[in-house]
């Protein structure tokens, strides 16, 4: 795929050729609906350029082969959708206990249980509070279009080497399924010295390395504990991302990400031709929360509307953000029903007493 | 004066946490001198599992990983993709690698995955205090099976190496004990073989070591060994399951 070329690609295909370009030459990946595409590129691809595709007996040890790769030093990857998301969840846990940079896609379908295999966000609570257990966070990015999710891998890869920690880019079956022009950046991909912790053989140089998550002292576990927290407060300060519109003059502002913003976006484009005054604030990561976009925008807008393909789960984050200045209320759909502009339109209009 | 007898450079000097008379300790060591002998700890990777040997990254001197439960041989698949020109093994206990890992052994057999477990069978999950495992002899009794394992209820004993030689992906499967000095001697050769297997790229491939577990069986040391010899051997045959190390497991279908 040449780079400055504009093409035709569907958005699981945008990402396997992404995180090739960045550098990933390790994918363990099993199938499930609605991302198989990513391995089944990665399937195709790999062999071609001398890389490692392998299909995994279960989501579990796919996740556990990105840990041994991750260890070795080299960039690994796995892709899943939410039923195999919470298998390898087992995994991520050890992978952030172990300090190991990682991607992990998901391409969220509806749930709780088999679910569906229809678009939904119902995975954000698992992705920004308990990917695995123990204190932990993973880093979040959540992209609206195909060429922001090409962009996003890039950024994915490089964050989670540059902090050592797992990072997720938390899609959904809309985007993964359809197809947009995208153009590979002419990217140099940013890589990190990994000899001081990477077990890939000492060479009778250095003293063993050791990937452990292991520490049973209380006080040196708590230790450990606390110096990733403050790693995260670090991240928390320089990496959140969110994309503003029309929300300086805005009395309604919606918060809305992925695919649910861009038929936000439609709405409110619609409600703006009939002069309501409303807005949109995008969270292009969701882990960590652009908090402070939202905390900013509650200073002056009378109320806030979170649109999600789920039963409400980022409104939580908006709520905090806001923190009591200004009402905040939720739409959505979830299962896989995919809310209308004109659905959305209309709650804009509620909340803002109709045309004015 | 010629040295004839010294601690294997790959173990490092440090005390270890296991009980007085559990062999894990002599099992150690002969991996260890077989690093040693074929002069690849600089490349070697070790995977440790959850169980007894679970700090067992604190007495090789390689580099080592340590894996969730059960996923030691996924993580040694993780690490020998990246790496292939490494020596990658696992060093796993009988829970570990026979029941909550047994997809991740099954499969890595099958894929004939290029790595070497080392697989201790002693019957029992040592570290959480000596509960029945996948290996426990039908009648022990275990802290879950305090009326001695019922077949009807809990079913029967897994035998690693006769089912792993089914898989066209096993280069080589060999179970050993460490009872007795001679056994101990046939137990380092087929670690050995077991480990030059995978440095000419010729499979997976597994080594299972009976081994002994005193403080959880309840017996002294010398009583937990004659143990094994009367009930353990004649469940788990010593001897060698499958040897393709001369040909390899490639084009093997």
């Amino acid at each position: 795929m040449a780079s400055n070329q504009k093409v035709l690609m569907k958005g699981n295909e945008a990402l396997a050729e992404a995180a090739i370009q960045a550098g990933c030459h390790h994918f363990f990946g099993y199938p499930i609906t609605p991302q198989t595409e990513v391995a089944a590129y990665m399937s195709k691809r790999m062999p071609k350029i001398g890389g490692t595709y392998l299909q995994a007996e279960s989501e579990v040890a796919a996740i556990n082969m990105v840990l041994g790769a991750a260890s070795a030093g080299v960039r690994a990857m796995t892709s899943s959708s939410s039923p195999g998301i919470s298998l390898k969840s087992e995994g991520i846990s050890y992978i952030a206990g172990s300090d190991l940079p990682c991607l992990i896609i998901n391409v969220q379908r509806g749930g709780p249980g088999l679910g569906g295999i229809q678009p939904s966000q119902s995975d954000y609570w698992q992705a920004t509070r308990a990917p695995g257990h123990g204190d932990l966070h993973i880093l979040v990015f959540a992209p609206s279009t195909i060429q922001e999710m090409v962009d996003m891998v890039f950024d994915a890869f490089e964050n989670a080497d540059r902090y050592r920690m797992p990072a997720m880019i938390l899609a959904d079956g809309m985007l993964g399924q359809m197809m947009e022009p995208v153009v590979f950046p002419e990217k140099k991909v940013v890589t990190f010295d990994k000899e001081s912790w990477a077990t890939n053989g000492h060479k009778n140089q250095r003293p063993h390395n050791i990937v452990n998550s292991l520490y049973l002292q209380a006080t040196e576990l708590e230790r450990k504990v606390k110096e990733r927290f403050e790693r995260y407060e670090v991240i928390k300060a320089k990496e959140a991302r969110a994309e503003e519109y029309l929300v300086d003059d805005a009395e309604l502002v919606v918060v809305a990400y992925g695919a649910t913003s861009r038929i936000a976006r439609s709405a409110i484009n619609s409600a703006r031709a009939k002069g309501v005054k409303v807005g949109l604030i995008r969270p292009q990561t969701l882990w960590p929360y652009p908090s402070a976009v939202i905390a900013k925008a509650a200073q002056t807008a009378k109320a806030f509307l979170t649109v999600e393909m789920s039963m409400g789960q980022m409104v939580d984050d908006v709520r905090l953000a806001v923190n009591g200045k200004a009402p905040v209320s939720f739409f959505g759909h979830t299962g896989g029903v995919i809310p209308t502009p004109a659905e959305v339109l209309s709650e804009i209009e509620k909340l803002t007493g109709g045309d004015r | 004066m010629a040295i004839v007898y010294q601690r294997p450079h790959a173990l490092l000097d440090v005390p270890t946490h296991y009980c007085p008379g559990c062999t894990h300790g002599v099992i150690h060591k002969l991996v260890a001198e077989v690093i040693d002998e074929l002069g690849i700890e600089g490349n070697t990777v070790g995977v440790v599992p959850v169980g007894c040997s679970v700090m067992a990254y604190d007495y090789f001197a390689c580099d080592a990983v340590e894996a969730p439960h059960g996923r030691a041989p996924a993580v040694a698949t993780g690490l020998k993709r990246a790496i292939p020109t490494n020596v990658v093994f696992t060093y796993q206990g009988d829970g570990d690698l026979a029941a909550i890992g047994t997809a991740e052994t099954v499969h890595s057999a099958t894929r004939g995955e290029n790595i070497t477990v080392i697989f201790v069978n002693n019957g029992i999950y040592g570290m959480t205090g000596g509960q029945m495992a996948p290996t426990t002899l039908p009648g022990q009794v275990t802290q879950t099976t305090p009326y001695g394992r019922d077949t009807d209820i809990a079913g029967y004993p897994i035998r690693v190496c006769e089912m792993l030689s089914t898989l066209s992906g096993v280069a080589y499967a060999e179970r050993v004990a460490v009872d007795s000095v001679p056994n101990i001697k046939k137990a380092k050769a087929a670690i050995k073989k077991a480990f030059t297997a995978q440095i000419e790229g010729k499979g997976f491939s597994i080594v299972e070591v009976l081994s002994t577990c005193p403080t959880n069986w309840g017996f002294t040391p010398v009583e937990a060994i004659q143990w094994l010899r009367d009930n353990m051997m004649p469940y788990y045959p010593l001897g060698v399951y499958m040897d393709r190390t001369e040909e390899g497991v490639k084009h093997n279908a």
